[in-house]
């Protein structure tokens, strides 16, 4: 019982992870169907941006607090700025953006070498969040995992309340469902793309801020979630929030269980035959967006 | 192009003696690869053209899949390493087999037992190993391929599938240690069929065979493009729907051309061994998968010849500069990528349409036409 208690807890600590650092995507691959590579590399500003942070703030703890909006805005202007320059003349070819983008994710990780140096570095995790809490029975719950679910879950909140009430959300959702028919309607659409990328990238540098309490900071960092991220949002249907939420979490049980049972590498090709599975019985995802056009 | 609806079906859509004729740089690129290099270059560089021409070789398939079928083959490693490993295991074996081993040198260092594993016996057969260095690729690519096919899985879903069969095939070879050589892959390999590599004459003999498969399977591809086949899947590229109203089933046609890039991306990484005397995960994972579709843009997707060349200079080019200066050759290849496939979709065969239209529309499809 109480393996498999600590087993679920680990999956949903990486799910957690997983849902973080796919929310950025779900909003930019989903809404405007932009394959962004370089996302990984906007997580590996915000970890960057923590460190460089830290080096001016001593205590741990504000340090970490400072760094999540910083590394949002740090992240949120990479993306805005990648917009305006290059994805925005390729919105007719959305497949190419992946391949543009990666040549943009091997510049900035080659100038993170070139600025921070080519081995990881480490940032101090605040006492708060060092520790183990204890739920009885010898199950126990790392505090930083705690301290990411939480994040993450704020992070689905905050995206939900901007996306449904506020009029900026509604104007995405109506650029999300139709994009020609909100152009007519008076919404600059250029305008709305340009922000979303900014939410969607800045959501990736606070994950970036996560991911220190739980890895090293390197400049490879982000190709190694990268996939994982995409495949969370393919998983859960493109462009839905509550499709990434329940792929994210049941992506990490899976594979925690699986590396349970099996070996870490084996659980990789695991899932993904899931996947391939999943996909023949729901092609578009979990949740789809209702629409009557071929594509 | 415009076959009518009361043409009989048997009718091509080229004139047959018109698609079985040589073309004039088909043969230029014969002589220079076959004669001229020889005689020109130093063993040594002649053996990093080898290498080169192994990238070409996955560069046509990806051409046919990705130029001409519009599937963007990010896995292509998937299919190298399956070749490569199929090819390298039986190497591996003769090579243990002639020092009166029976295992490789690496399972006797990390192995867990004195016995061969099931899977690697049949290898030590040339015939089977042969084989499955083309059959293994083709058979993954068609199992895969027929599922997301079927289910038209496609465009942004289909790239994220393939790379991350790139990534999960790289990480449990990592993983296997003891009966794949993890990391580290399998290196060393000293002779090829009986032949040893460390004598130039024999590394010349590989040079010559991957050269022979390249100029071959260009005049494959270039069959299958002007063929009945190589419009239909033209067609499934520019308008899926549109082929399917009119009674085809683009599942089909796309499945036969990824599963011919798998192949040919299979016999690459089988040729690739002899060539290099190494395969390991690192060449074969997410980033080289990649890679490997970076030459087609660069010289043009689309165009057989421009793909060749492009995935040759790429190579070319890393190889050169990646020594020298690591740090200046990232930048130039993100470069490469942004500028290659976002300014100029058509890769450097289409720069003089390019330039003769003086200011392309982004907006319009250009990719495919120019060749």
């Amino acid at each position: 019982m109480t393996v498999i208690l600590n087993q679920s807890f680990t999956g949903i600590s990486i799910g957690a992870v997983l849902l973080l650092i796919a929310l950025g995507l779900t909003l930019t691959f989903g809404q405007m169907g932009v394959i962004n590579m370089a996302h990984g590399e906007f997580i590996m500003a915000g970890a960057y941006t923590t460190y460089v942070l830290q080096k001016s703030i001593s205590s741990a703890g504000v340090s970490l607090l400072v760094a999540l909006p910083v590394a949002f805005l740090v992240a949120g202007a990479m993306g805005a700025l990648l917009e305006w320059l290059l994805i925005r003349r390729l919105y007719t070819r959305p497949l190419d953006t992946l391949l543009v983008t990666w040549g943009v994710s091997l510049m900035l990780q080659q100038l993170a070498r070139d600025v921070f140096g080519a081995p990881n570095v480490q940032t101090a995790a605040p006492d708060v969040l060092t520790g183990n809490i204890s739920l009885g029975g010898g199950v126990t719950f790392a505090s930083s995992r705690l301290f990411i679910l939480g994040l993450a879950l704020l992070s689905v909140l905050a995206l939900t309340l901007i996306l449904k009430l506020t009029p900026l959300g509604r104007r995405i959702r109506a650029v999300v469902q139709n994009r020609d028919l909100a152009e007519v309607s008076g919404i600059a659409t250029g305008r709305v793309d340009r922000v979303t990328f900014f939410i969607g990238s800045g959501l990736a540098g606070v994950a970036g801020v996560a991911l220190t309490l739980v890895g090293p900071i390197g400049p490879t960092m982000g190709t190694n979630y990268i996939v994982d991220a995409f495949l969370v949002v393919v998983v859960g249907g493109i462009g839905q929030l509550k499709g990434s939420v329940i792929t994210a979490f049941a992506l990490g049980v899976l594979q925690s269980v699986l590396e349970y049972s099996t070996t870490v590498s084996v659980a990789k090709v695991i899932v993904l035959v899931a996947i391939v599975a999943f996909l023949q019985w729901r092609p578009q995802g979990l949740y789809t967006l209702r629409t009557r056009s071929l594509a | 192009m415009t076959t009518t609806t009361t043409a009989p079906v048997t009718t091509h859509p080229v004139p047959l003696l018109e698609r079985l004729r040589v073309p004039g740089g088909f043969v230029l690129g014969a002589v220079l690869l076959l004669g001229v290099a020889p005689l020109v270059l130093s063993d040594f560089r002649l053996s990093l053209l080898a290498k080169y021409l192994c990238y070409a070789i996955v560069a046509v398939g990806v051409s046919l899949a990705w130029g001409r079928g519009g599937l963007m083959v990010l896995g292509q490693g998937v299919f190298f390493g399956l070749g490569g490993y199929a090819m390298a295991m039986h190497l591996k074996l003769t090579d243990a087999a002639a020092t009166g081993e029976t295992l490789p040198d690496f399972m006797q260092l990390y192995g867990t037992g004195d016995a061969l594993p099931w899977w690697w016996k049949p290898f030590a057969n040339p015939a089977f190993a042969l084989a499955m260095t083309v059959l293994l690729p083709m058979a993954v690519a068609a199992v895969l391929g027929f599922f997301v096919f079927q289910r038209r899985v496609k465009g942004a879903y289909f790239a994220i599938l393939s790379q991350a069969l790139a990534a999960a095939l790289s990480i449990w070879l990592i993983g296997q240690q003891a009966t794949t050589g993890g990391t580290n892959g399998l290196t060393g390999i000293q002779g090829f069929f009986g032949y040893s590599l460390d004598d130039p004459v024999n590394q010349r003999m590989v040079y010559f065979v991957i050269a022979a498969v390249l100029l071959l399977l260009m005049a494959l591809a270039r069959q299958l493009f002007v063929s009945r086949y190589g419009e239909l899947l033209v067609a499934v590229r520019d308008s899926e729907e549109r082929v399917r109203f009119l009674g085809y089933n683009p599942a089909n046609i796309k499945l036969i051309a990824y599963v011919v890039a798998a192949g040919m991306a299979g016999l690459a990484g089988a040729l690739f061994v002899p060539a290099v005397g190494i395969i390991s995960p690192a060449l074969i994972g997410v980033v080289p998968s990649i890679g490997f579709v970076i030459g087609a843009a660069v010289g043009g997707r689309a165009s057989l010849v421009g793909a060749v060349l492009g995935a040759i200079a790429v190579a070319w080019a890393q190889s050169t500069l990646s020594d020298e200066f690591p740090a200046a050759w990232t930048y130039l290849q993100g470069l490469l990528f942004v500028v290659a496939v976002g300014f100029l979709p058509g890769g450097l065969a289409s720069l003089s349409v390019v330039l003769r239209r003086r200011r392309p529309r982004t907006g319009t499809r250009t990719t495919g036409e120019t060749a």
